[in-house]
Protein backbone atom coordinates (compact mmCIF):
# COMPACT_ATOMS: atom_id res chain seq x y z
CA UNK A 1 0.00 0.00 0.00
CA UNK A 2 1.43 3.28 -1.10
CA UNK A 3 0.22 6.10 1.09
CA UNK A 4 0.03 9.65 -0.12
CA UNK A 5 -0.06 12.33 2.47
CA UNK A 6 -1.55 15.56 1.34
CA UNK A 7 -2.77 18.30 3.60
CA UNK A 8 -6.50 18.38 2.93
CA UNK A 9 -8.06 21.74 3.68
CA UNK A 10 -11.48 21.94 5.29
CA UNK A 11 -14.33 22.24 2.82
CA UNK A 12 -15.87 25.05 4.85
CA UNK A 13 -12.83 27.28 4.51
CA UNK A 14 -12.70 26.63 0.77
CA UNK A 15 -16.38 27.46 0.37
CA UNK A 16 -15.69 30.71 2.26
CA UNK A 17 -12.93 31.53 -0.18
CA UNK A 18 -15.20 30.89 -3.16
CA UNK A 19 -17.99 32.95 -1.66
CA UNK A 20 -15.70 35.92 -1.05
CA UNK A 21 -14.31 35.75 -4.59
CA UNK A 22 -17.83 35.59 -6.06
CA UNK A 23 -19.29 38.40 -3.98
CA UNK A 24 -18.24 41.19 -6.43
CA UNK A 25 -20.52 39.61 -9.05
CA UNK A 26 -23.48 40.51 -6.85
CA UNK A 27 -23.09 44.25 -6.16
CA UNK A 28 -25.79 45.75 -3.95
CA UNK A 29 -28.70 47.23 -5.86
CA UNK A 30 -28.32 44.96 -8.89
CA UNK A 31 -31.77 44.24 -10.33
CA UNK A 32 -32.83 40.59 -9.84
CA UNK A 33 -33.05 40.10 -13.62
CA UNK A 34 -29.42 41.21 -14.00
CA UNK A 35 -28.04 38.97 -11.28
CA UNK A 36 -25.91 35.98 -12.21
CA UNK A 37 -27.39 32.50 -11.96
CA UNK A 38 -25.46 30.07 -9.78
CA UNK A 39 -25.37 26.57 -11.30
CA UNK A 40 -23.83 23.49 -9.67
CA UNK A 41 -22.73 20.31 -11.43
CA UNK A 42 -24.17 17.11 -9.91
CA UNK A 43 -23.30 15.83 -7.43
CA UNK A 44 -20.35 17.47 -5.63
CA UNK A 45 -20.52 20.74 -7.53
CA UNK A 46 -24.18 21.08 -6.67
CA UNK A 47 -23.47 20.70 -2.93
CA UNK A 48 -20.85 23.44 -3.15
CA UNK A 49 -23.19 25.62 -5.20
CA UNK A 50 -25.90 25.14 -2.57
CA UNK A 51 -23.57 26.41 0.16
CA UNK A 52 -22.41 29.38 -1.93
CA UNK A 53 -26.01 30.22 -2.85
CA UNK A 54 -26.98 30.14 0.81
CA UNK A 55 -24.13 32.45 1.73
CA UNK A 56 -24.64 34.99 -1.05
CA UNK A 57 -28.46 34.88 -1.02
CA UNK A 58 -29.02 36.14 -4.56
CA UNK A 59 -32.55 36.75 -5.88
CA UNK A 60 -32.03 34.13 -8.59
CA UNK A 61 -32.75 30.47 -7.84
CA UNK A 62 -30.04 27.84 -7.82
CA UNK A 63 -29.57 25.74 -10.97
CA UNK A 64 -28.55 22.11 -11.25
CA UNK A 65 -26.71 20.38 -14.10
CA UNK A 66 -26.56 16.64 -14.57
CA UNK A 67 -24.10 16.24 -17.42
CA UNK A 68 -24.48 12.46 -17.82
CA UNK A 69 -26.16 12.80 -21.22
CA UNK A 70 -23.31 14.99 -22.48
CA UNK A 71 -20.29 13.02 -21.34
CA UNK A 72 -17.79 12.04 -24.02
CA UNK A 73 -17.42 8.64 -22.34
CA UNK A 74 -21.18 8.00 -22.13
CA UNK A 75 -21.06 4.70 -24.04
CA UNK A 76 -18.50 3.37 -21.57
CA UNK A 77 -20.06 4.35 -18.30
CA UNK A 78 -23.78 4.56 -19.07
CA UNK A 79 -26.43 6.26 -17.01
CA UNK A 80 -26.81 6.90 -13.32
CA UNK A 81 -30.56 7.18 -12.92
CA UNK A 82 -30.20 8.08 -9.24
CA UNK A 83 -28.67 11.45 -10.10
CA UNK A 84 -31.27 14.17 -10.30
CA UNK A 85 -31.99 15.65 -13.74
CA UNK A 86 -30.81 19.07 -14.83
CA UNK A 87 -32.92 22.09 -14.03
CA UNK A 88 -32.08 25.69 -14.74
CA UNK A 89 -34.31 28.22 -12.99
CA UNK A 90 -35.08 30.68 -15.77
CA UNK A 91 -34.40 31.56 -19.37
CA UNK A 92 -30.62 31.97 -19.45
CA UNK A 93 -30.41 34.02 -22.66
CA UNK A 94 -28.16 37.03 -22.06
CA UNK A 95 -27.52 36.06 -18.41
CA UNK A 96 -24.29 35.56 -16.51
CA UNK A 97 -23.87 32.01 -15.24
CA UNK A 98 -21.59 31.10 -12.38
CA UNK A 99 -20.75 27.47 -12.98
CA UNK A 100 -19.51 25.62 -9.90
CA UNK A 101 -17.80 22.26 -9.62
CA UNK A 102 -15.86 20.54 -6.86
CA UNK A 103 -12.73 19.33 -8.67
CA UNK A 104 -11.22 20.48 -11.96
CA UNK A 105 -8.98 17.85 -13.53
CA UNK A 106 -9.12 16.80 -17.22
CA UNK A 107 -11.61 19.57 -18.09
CA UNK A 108 -14.00 17.16 -19.82
CA UNK A 109 -16.78 17.63 -17.28
CA UNK A 110 -16.74 21.38 -17.87
CA UNK A 111 -16.78 20.93 -21.62
CA UNK A 112 -19.86 18.68 -21.26
CA UNK A 113 -21.48 21.17 -18.88
CA UNK A 114 -20.99 24.05 -21.31
CA UNK A 115 -22.43 22.00 -24.16
CA UNK A 116 -25.49 21.36 -22.05
CA UNK A 117 -25.83 25.01 -20.98
CA UNK A 118 -25.92 26.11 -24.60
CA UNK A 119 -28.85 23.76 -25.22
CA UNK A 120 -30.80 25.86 -22.74
CA UNK A 121 -29.98 29.17 -24.40
CA UNK A 122 -27.18 31.66 -25.06
CA UNK A 123 -25.74 33.07 -21.85
CA UNK A 124 -23.90 36.37 -22.06
CA UNK A 125 -21.05 34.98 -19.97
CA UNK A 126 -20.03 31.87 -18.04
CA UNK A 127 -17.74 32.15 -15.01
CA UNK A 128 -16.16 28.94 -13.80
CA UNK A 129 -15.61 28.62 -10.05
CA UNK A 130 -13.83 25.54 -8.70
CA UNK A 131 -13.16 24.26 -5.20
CA UNK A 132 -10.00 22.33 -6.06
CA UNK A 133 -7.90 22.57 -9.21
CA UNK A 134 -5.63 19.55 -9.41
CA UNK A 135 -4.12 20.44 -12.79
CA UNK A 136 -3.34 17.84 -15.50
CA UNK A 137 -5.79 19.30 -18.04
CA UNK A 138 -6.51 17.28 -21.20
CA UNK A 139 -8.33 20.09 -23.00
CA UNK A 140 -7.81 23.86 -22.88
CA UNK A 141 -10.28 24.83 -20.15
CA UNK A 142 -9.33 27.03 -17.19
CA UNK A 143 -11.25 28.23 -14.16
CA UNK A 144 -11.88 31.91 -13.37
CA UNK A 145 -11.94 31.32 -9.63
CA UNK A 146 -10.11 28.57 -7.75
CA UNK A 147 -10.29 28.10 -3.98
CA UNK A 148 -7.30 25.75 -3.77
CA UNK A 149 -4.70 24.28 -6.11
CA UNK A 150 -3.35 20.80 -5.38
CA UNK A 151 -0.83 18.54 -7.08
CA UNK A 152 -1.60 14.85 -6.76
CA UNK A 153 -0.11 11.67 -8.12
CA UNK A 154 -1.70 10.85 -11.50
CA UNK A 155 -3.25 7.61 -10.21
CA UNK A 156 -4.81 9.15 -7.13
CA UNK A 157 -8.36 10.42 -6.72
CA UNK A 158 -9.79 13.32 -4.80
CA UNK A 159 -13.42 13.04 -3.92
CA UNK A 160 -15.99 15.19 -2.18
CA UNK A 161 -18.33 13.26 0.11
CA UNK A 162 -21.60 14.77 1.25
CA UNK A 163 -24.03 16.37 1.40
CA UNK A 164 -23.72 16.43 5.20
CA UNK A 165 -20.97 16.76 6.24
CA UNK A 166 -18.99 17.87 3.22
CA UNK A 167 -15.58 16.25 3.31
CA UNK A 168 -12.67 15.82 0.93
CA UNK A 169 -10.79 12.55 0.73
CA UNK A 170 -7.72 11.65 -1.30
CA UNK A 171 -7.19 8.04 -2.32
CA UNK A 172 -4.39 6.46 -4.24
CA UNK A 173 -5.03 3.51 -6.52
CA UNK A 174 -2.82 0.48 -6.00
CA UNK A 175 -1.64 -1.26 -9.10
CA UNK B 1 -38.50 -20.13 -25.18
CA UNK B 2 -36.86 -17.22 -23.42
CA UNK B 3 -33.29 -17.48 -24.45
CA UNK B 4 -32.18 -14.36 -22.68
CA UNK B 5 -30.33 -12.60 -25.43
CA UNK B 6 -31.76 -9.34 -24.09
CA UNK B 7 -29.10 -9.17 -21.39
CA UNK B 8 -25.34 -9.28 -21.64
CA UNK B 9 -23.09 -11.32 -19.36
CA UNK B 10 -23.25 -8.54 -16.75
CA UNK B 11 -27.05 -8.58 -16.74
CA UNK B 12 -27.32 -5.29 -18.62
CA UNK B 13 -29.72 -4.54 -21.42
CA UNK B 14 -28.44 -5.12 -24.95
CA UNK B 15 -31.74 -5.74 -26.78
CA UNK B 16 -35.28 -4.91 -25.66
CA UNK B 17 -37.53 -7.69 -26.91
CA UNK B 18 -39.95 -8.74 -24.19
CA UNK B 19 -40.77 -7.96 -20.59
CA UNK B 20 -40.70 -11.68 -19.93
CA UNK B 21 -37.09 -12.50 -19.13
CA UNK B 22 -36.27 -9.13 -17.59
CA UNK B 23 -36.04 -8.45 -13.88
CA UNK B 24 -37.46 -5.89 -11.47
CA UNK B 25 -34.19 -4.00 -11.21
CA UNK B 26 -34.06 -3.29 -14.94
CA UNK B 27 -37.70 -2.23 -15.03
CA UNK B 28 -37.14 0.23 -12.19
CA UNK B 29 -33.98 1.53 -13.83
CA UNK B 30 -35.98 2.22 -17.00
CA UNK B 31 -38.65 4.11 -15.04
CA UNK B 32 -36.07 6.17 -13.11
CA UNK B 33 -34.09 6.99 -16.24
CA UNK B 34 -37.24 8.01 -18.10
CA UNK B 35 -38.00 10.46 -15.29
CA UNK B 36 -34.70 12.22 -15.88
CA UNK B 37 -35.49 12.57 -19.59
CA UNK B 38 -38.76 14.41 -19.04
CA UNK B 39 -36.86 17.64 -18.34
CA UNK B 40 -35.23 17.56 -21.81
CA UNK B 41 -38.51 18.62 -23.41
CA UNK B 42 -38.63 21.81 -21.32
CA UNK B 43 -35.55 23.24 -22.94
CA UNK B 44 -34.76 25.47 -25.89
CA UNK B 45 -32.92 22.62 -27.62
CA UNK B 46 -34.94 19.46 -26.99
CA UNK B 47 -32.02 17.18 -27.68
CA UNK B 48 -29.20 15.40 -25.89
CA UNK B 49 -26.20 13.94 -27.73
CA UNK B 50 -26.42 10.34 -26.49
CA UNK B 51 -27.09 8.75 -29.91
CA UNK B 52 -25.09 11.30 -31.91
CA UNK B 53 -23.43 9.59 -34.84
CA UNK B 54 -25.57 6.46 -34.45
CA UNK B 55 -28.14 5.36 -37.01
CA UNK B 56 -31.46 3.87 -35.97
CA UNK B 57 -33.72 2.10 -38.46
CA UNK B 58 -37.43 1.88 -37.73
CA UNK B 59 -38.79 -1.14 -39.55
CA UNK B 60 -42.56 -1.22 -39.53
CA UNK B 61 -43.90 -4.32 -41.23
CA UNK B 62 -47.28 -3.37 -39.76
CA UNK B 63 -48.99 0.00 -39.65
CA UNK B 64 -48.48 2.23 -36.60
CA UNK B 65 -48.95 5.89 -35.86
CA UNK B 66 -48.34 6.47 -32.16
CA UNK B 67 -45.59 3.95 -31.52
CA UNK B 68 -43.72 4.87 -34.66
CA UNK B 69 -43.92 8.62 -34.21
CA UNK B 70 -42.94 8.50 -30.53
CA UNK B 71 -40.02 6.19 -31.35
CA UNK B 72 -38.91 8.63 -34.06
CA UNK B 73 -39.17 11.61 -31.72
CA UNK B 74 -37.30 9.75 -28.99
CA UNK B 75 -34.50 8.92 -31.44
CA UNK B 76 -34.33 12.49 -32.70
CA UNK B 77 -34.21 13.88 -29.16
CA UNK B 78 -31.25 11.57 -28.55
CA UNK B 79 -29.59 13.04 -31.70
CA UNK B 80 -29.66 9.83 -33.74
CA UNK B 81 -29.80 9.72 -37.51
CA UNK B 82 -32.93 7.84 -38.40
CA UNK B 83 -34.31 5.80 -41.23
CA UNK B 84 -37.97 4.82 -41.17
CA UNK B 85 -39.20 2.13 -43.49
CA UNK B 86 -42.75 1.10 -44.10
CA UNK B 87 -42.01 -2.46 -45.13
CA UNK B 88 -45.47 -3.80 -45.74
CA UNK B 89 -45.36 -1.86 -49.00
CA UNK B 90 -41.65 -2.31 -49.68
CA UNK B 91 -39.13 -5.02 -50.55
CA UNK B 92 -40.77 -7.75 -48.48
CA UNK B 93 -43.89 -7.37 -50.56
CA UNK B 94 -41.68 -8.26 -53.49
CA UNK B 95 -40.69 -11.52 -51.78
CA UNK B 96 -37.45 -10.66 -49.99
CA UNK B 97 -36.93 -12.79 -46.88
CA UNK B 98 -36.58 -11.25 -43.42
CA UNK B 99 -32.99 -12.46 -43.23
CA UNK B 100 -32.10 -10.77 -46.52
CA UNK B 101 -33.72 -7.56 -45.28
CA UNK B 102 -31.51 -7.73 -42.16
CA UNK B 103 -28.35 -8.31 -44.21
CA UNK B 104 -29.11 -5.42 -46.55
CA UNK B 105 -29.78 -3.01 -43.71
CA UNK B 106 -26.66 -4.13 -41.89
CA UNK B 107 -24.68 -3.24 -44.98
CA UNK B 108 -25.95 0.32 -44.39
CA UNK B 109 -24.19 0.39 -40.97
CA UNK B 110 -27.31 0.60 -38.83
CA UNK B 111 -26.59 0.58 -35.07
CA UNK B 112 -30.07 -0.08 -33.75
CA UNK B 113 -33.25 -1.57 -35.15
CA UNK B 114 -36.77 -0.86 -33.99
CA UNK B 115 -39.04 -3.51 -35.43
CA UNK B 116 -42.76 -4.14 -35.60
CA UNK B 117 -43.91 -7.28 -37.34
CA UNK B 118 -47.09 -9.35 -37.56
CA UNK B 119 -45.29 -12.57 -36.55
CA UNK B 120 -44.75 -13.41 -32.89
CA UNK B 121 -41.05 -13.88 -32.17
CA UNK B 122 -39.87 -11.81 -35.12
CA UNK B 123 -37.93 -9.36 -32.94
CA UNK B 124 -36.12 -12.27 -31.25
CA UNK B 125 -35.33 -13.70 -34.66
CA UNK B 126 -33.94 -10.34 -35.72
CA UNK B 127 -31.83 -10.03 -32.58
CA UNK B 128 -30.37 -13.50 -33.08
CA UNK B 129 -29.18 -12.59 -36.56
CA UNK B 130 -27.75 -9.11 -36.24
CA UNK B 131 -24.03 -8.53 -35.79
CA UNK B 132 -22.63 -8.19 -32.26
CA UNK B 133 -22.97 -4.62 -31.04
CA UNK B 134 -26.15 -4.02 -33.05
CA UNK B 135 -29.29 -3.77 -30.92
CA UNK B 136 -32.93 -4.63 -31.58
CA UNK B 137 -36.00 -3.12 -29.93
CA UNK B 138 -39.39 -4.77 -30.23
CA UNK B 139 -42.16 -2.34 -31.20
CA UNK B 140 -44.76 -5.11 -31.24
CA UNK B 141 -44.49 -8.68 -32.54
CA UNK B 142 -47.70 -10.45 -33.50
CA UNK B 143 -49.66 -11.47 -30.43
CA UNK B 144 -46.53 -11.92 -28.33
CA UNK B 145 -45.30 -8.68 -26.70
CA UNK B 146 -45.18 -4.90 -27.00
CA UNK B 147 -42.69 -4.15 -24.23
CA UNK B 148 -42.10 -0.40 -24.71
CA UNK B 149 -45.87 0.17 -24.53
CA UNK B 150 -46.00 -1.78 -21.26
CA UNK B 151 -43.13 0.31 -19.84
CA UNK B 152 -44.80 3.61 -20.70
CA UNK B 153 -47.95 2.27 -19.06
CA UNK B 154 -45.96 1.37 -15.93
CA UNK B 155 -44.45 4.86 -15.98
CA UNK B 156 -47.94 6.39 -16.18
CA UNK B 157 -49.18 4.24 -13.31
CA UNK B 158 -46.18 5.07 -11.13
CA UNK B 159 -46.54 8.77 -11.97
CA UNK B 160 -50.07 8.76 -10.54
CA UNK B 161 -50.02 5.99 -7.95
CA UNK B 162 -46.37 5.47 -6.88
CA UNK B 163 -46.36 2.16 -5.03
CA UNK B 164 -47.34 -0.88 -7.13
CA UNK B 165 -47.54 -3.17 -4.10
CA UNK B 166 -50.69 -1.36 -2.97
CA UNK B 167 -52.49 -1.36 -6.32
CA UNK B 168 -55.32 -3.26 -7.89
CA UNK B 169 -55.06 -3.03 -11.67
CA UNK B 170 -57.70 -4.20 -14.16
CA UNK B 171 -56.96 -4.91 -17.82
CA UNK B 172 -60.17 -4.96 -19.81
CA UNK B 173 -60.96 -6.26 -23.27
CA UNK B 174 -59.50 -8.31 -26.05
CA UNK B 175 -56.82 -10.15 -24.06
CA UNK B 176 -56.51 -12.94 -26.58
CA UNK B 177 -55.20 -10.78 -29.41
CA UNK B 178 -53.32 -8.32 -27.23
CA UNK B 179 -49.52 -8.26 -27.14
CA UNK B 180 -49.92 -5.15 -24.97
CA UNK B 181 -51.80 -7.09 -22.29
CA UNK B 182 -49.20 -9.84 -22.22
CA UNK B 183 -46.38 -7.35 -21.69
CA UNK B 184 -48.37 -5.41 -19.12
CA UNK B 185 -49.13 -8.52 -17.05
CA UNK B 186 -45.45 -9.50 -16.95
CA UNK B 187 -44.43 -5.96 -16.00
CA UNK B 188 -47.09 -5.59 -13.31
CA UNK B 189 -46.02 -8.92 -11.83
CA UNK B 190 -42.34 -7.98 -11.83
CA UNK B 191 -43.17 -4.72 -10.08
CA UNK B 192 -45.04 -6.62 -7.33
CA UNK B 193 -48.51 -5.28 -8.09
CA UNK B 194 -50.89 -6.35 -5.32
CA UNK B 195 -53.59 -7.64 -7.69
CA UNK B 196 -53.88 -7.86 -11.46
CA UNK B 197 -57.33 -8.53 -12.88
CA UNK B 198 -58.13 -9.45 -16.42
CA UNK B 199 -61.67 -8.76 -17.58
CA UNK B 200 -62.89 -10.12 -20.91
CA UNK B 201 -65.64 -12.08 -22.62
CA UNK B 202 -64.88 -15.79 -22.29
CA UNK B 203 -64.25 -16.04 -26.04
CA UNK B 204 -61.46 -13.42 -25.87
CA UNK B 205 -59.77 -14.82 -22.79
CA UNK B 206 -57.04 -17.36 -23.55
CA UNK B 207 -56.97 -20.16 -20.96
CA UNK B 208 -53.23 -19.83 -20.31
CA UNK B 209 -53.77 -16.32 -18.88
CA UNK B 210 -54.61 -17.87 -15.51
CA UNK B 211 -51.10 -19.28 -15.28
CA UNK B 212 -49.72 -15.73 -15.20
CA UNK B 213 -51.11 -15.29 -11.70
CA UNK B 214 -53.96 -12.93 -12.53
CA UNK B 215 -57.60 -12.93 -11.44
CA UNK B 216 -60.02 -13.65 -14.28
CA UNK B 217 -63.40 -11.95 -14.62
CA UNK B 218 -66.00 -12.19 -17.37
CA UNK B 219 -68.20 -9.55 -15.76
CA UNK B 220 -67.00 -5.97 -16.14
CA UNK B 221 -68.88 -4.51 -13.19
CA UNK B 222 -67.61 -7.14 -10.78
CA UNK B 223 -64.09 -6.84 -12.10
CA UNK B 224 -63.95 -3.05 -11.73
CA UNK B 225 -64.92 -3.12 -8.07
CA UNK B 226 -62.39 -1.05 -6.05
CA UNK B 227 -59.60 -1.01 -8.63
CA UNK B 228 -57.01 1.80 -8.74
CA UNK B 229 -56.17 1.54 -12.43
CA UNK B 230 -58.34 0.59 -15.41
CA UNK B 231 -56.50 -0.28 -18.61
CA UNK B 232 -58.79 -0.58 -21.62
CA UNK B 233 -57.63 -2.52 -24.67
CA UNK B 234 -58.62 -1.93 -28.26
CA UNK B 235 -60.98 -4.40 -29.85
CA UNK B 236 -58.73 -5.68 -32.61
CA UNK B 237 -61.18 -6.08 -35.43
CA UNK B 238 -58.43 -6.79 -37.96
CA UNK B 239 -57.24 -9.81 -35.98
CA UNK B 240 -60.63 -11.35 -35.36
CA UNK B 241 -61.22 -14.65 -37.02
CA UNK B 242 -64.62 -16.26 -36.97
CA UNK B 243 -67.49 -15.37 -34.71
CA UNK B 244 -65.85 -14.50 -31.42
CA UNK B 245 -68.27 -11.66 -30.81
CA UNK B 246 -71.88 -11.11 -31.80
CA UNK B 247 -71.44 -7.41 -32.71
CA UNK B 248 -69.63 -4.24 -31.65
CA UNK B 249 -72.83 -2.89 -30.19
CA UNK B 250 -73.29 -6.02 -28.13
CA UNK B 251 -69.67 -5.78 -26.98
CA UNK B 252 -70.17 -2.20 -25.84
CA UNK B 253 -73.33 -3.19 -23.98
CA UNK B 254 -71.40 -5.74 -21.94
CA UNK B 255 -67.78 -4.60 -21.89
CA UNK B 256 -67.75 -0.93 -22.88
CA UNK B 257 -66.42 1.37 -20.18
CA UNK B 258 -69.11 3.88 -19.25
CA UNK B 259 -69.06 6.55 -16.57
CA UNK B 260 -71.52 4.52 -14.55
CA UNK B 261 -69.43 1.36 -14.67
CA UNK B 262 -66.29 3.32 -13.85
CA UNK B 263 -67.94 4.48 -10.62
CA UNK B 264 -67.40 0.93 -9.29
CA UNK B 265 -63.67 1.57 -9.26
CA UNK B 266 -62.03 3.72 -6.59
CA UNK B 267 -63.00 7.41 -6.91
CA UNK B 268 -59.42 8.38 -7.82
CA UNK B 269 -58.90 5.50 -10.27
CA UNK B 270 -57.16 6.37 -13.53
CA UNK B 271 -58.29 5.20 -16.97
CA UNK B 272 -55.68 4.19 -19.55
CA UNK B 273 -55.78 3.02 -23.16
CA UNK B 274 -52.80 2.19 -25.41
CA UNK B 275 -54.65 3.60 -28.42
CA UNK B 276 -55.99 3.80 -30.98
CA UNK B 277 -59.33 3.69 -29.17
CA UNK B 278 -62.63 2.76 -30.75
CA UNK B 279 -64.97 5.32 -29.22
CA UNK B 280 -68.31 3.78 -28.46
CA UNK B 281 -66.97 0.21 -28.78
CA UNK B 282 -64.67 -0.46 -25.82
CA UNK B 283 -64.88 2.99 -24.22
CA UNK B 284 -67.51 5.70 -24.04
CA UNK B 285 -66.42 9.10 -25.40
CA UNK B 286 -67.21 10.90 -22.17
CA UNK B 287 -64.92 8.54 -20.19
CA UNK B 288 -62.14 8.86 -22.72
CA UNK B 289 -62.24 12.66 -22.48
CA UNK B 290 -63.13 12.65 -18.78
CA UNK B 291 -61.18 13.79 -15.75
CA UNK B 292 -59.99 10.28 -14.83
CA UNK B 293 -58.53 9.62 -18.26
CA UNK B 294 -54.72 9.80 -18.58
CA UNK B 295 -54.70 8.51 -22.16
CA UNK B 296 -53.01 11.53 -23.74
CA UNK B 297 -50.43 11.68 -20.96
CA UNK B 298 -49.46 8.11 -21.86
CA UNK B 299 -48.49 9.27 -25.34
CA UNK B 300 -46.14 11.96 -24.00
CA UNK B 301 -44.55 9.61 -21.47
CA UNK B 302 -43.94 7.19 -24.35
CA UNK B 303 -41.21 9.47 -25.67
CA UNK B 304 -39.24 9.66 -22.38
CA UNK B 305 -39.58 5.93 -21.77
CA UNK B 306 -38.30 5.07 -25.24
CA UNK B 307 -35.42 7.52 -24.81
CA UNK B 308 -34.55 5.81 -21.54
CA UNK B 309 -34.52 2.31 -23.01
CA UNK B 310 -32.39 3.31 -25.99
CA UNK B 311 -29.92 5.19 -23.77
CA UNK B 312 -29.55 2.24 -21.43
CA UNK B 313 -28.79 -0.02 -24.39
CA UNK B 314 -26.19 2.35 -25.83
CA UNK B 315 -24.69 3.07 -22.41
CA UNK B 316 -24.14 -0.65 -21.92
CA UNK B 317 -23.21 -1.88 -25.36
CA UNK B 318 -20.18 0.38 -25.55
CA UNK B 319 -18.92 -1.12 -22.32
CA UNK B 320 -18.84 -4.57 -23.86
CA UNK B 321 -17.22 -3.46 -27.06
CA UNK B 322 -14.74 -1.52 -24.95
CA UNK B 323 -14.86 1.49 -27.21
Amino acid sequence: MRGIFVAIPSVESLIDKLTKALKPYFPPGLAPTDQPIIVGIETGGYWIAQAVHQALKPDTDLGRLNITFYRDDFTKIGLHPTVKPSSLPTNIDGKTIILIDDVLYSGRTIRAAMNEIFDYGRPQRIILAILIDRGEREIPIQADIVAETMRLEPDSHIKLDGPVPLQLTVKSNDH
Amino acid sequence: MTTNIQLDENGKLQHFLSIEGLNQQILIEILDTAASFTSVTDRLVKKVPILRGKTVANLFFEASTRTRSTFELAEQRLSADILSLNLDTSATAKGESLLDTIRNLEAMQIDMFVIRHKDSGSAHFFAQHVRPGVSVLNAGDGQHEHPTQAMLDMYTIRHHKQDFSKLRVAIVGDIMHSRVARSQIHALNLLNTAEVRVIAPKTLLPVETASLGVQLYDDLEQGLQDVDVVIMLRLQKERMRGALLPSEKEYFNQFGLTQERLSRAKPDAIVMHPGPANRGVEIESSVMDGSQSVILQQVGFGISVRMAIMSMIVGQSGRIAGE
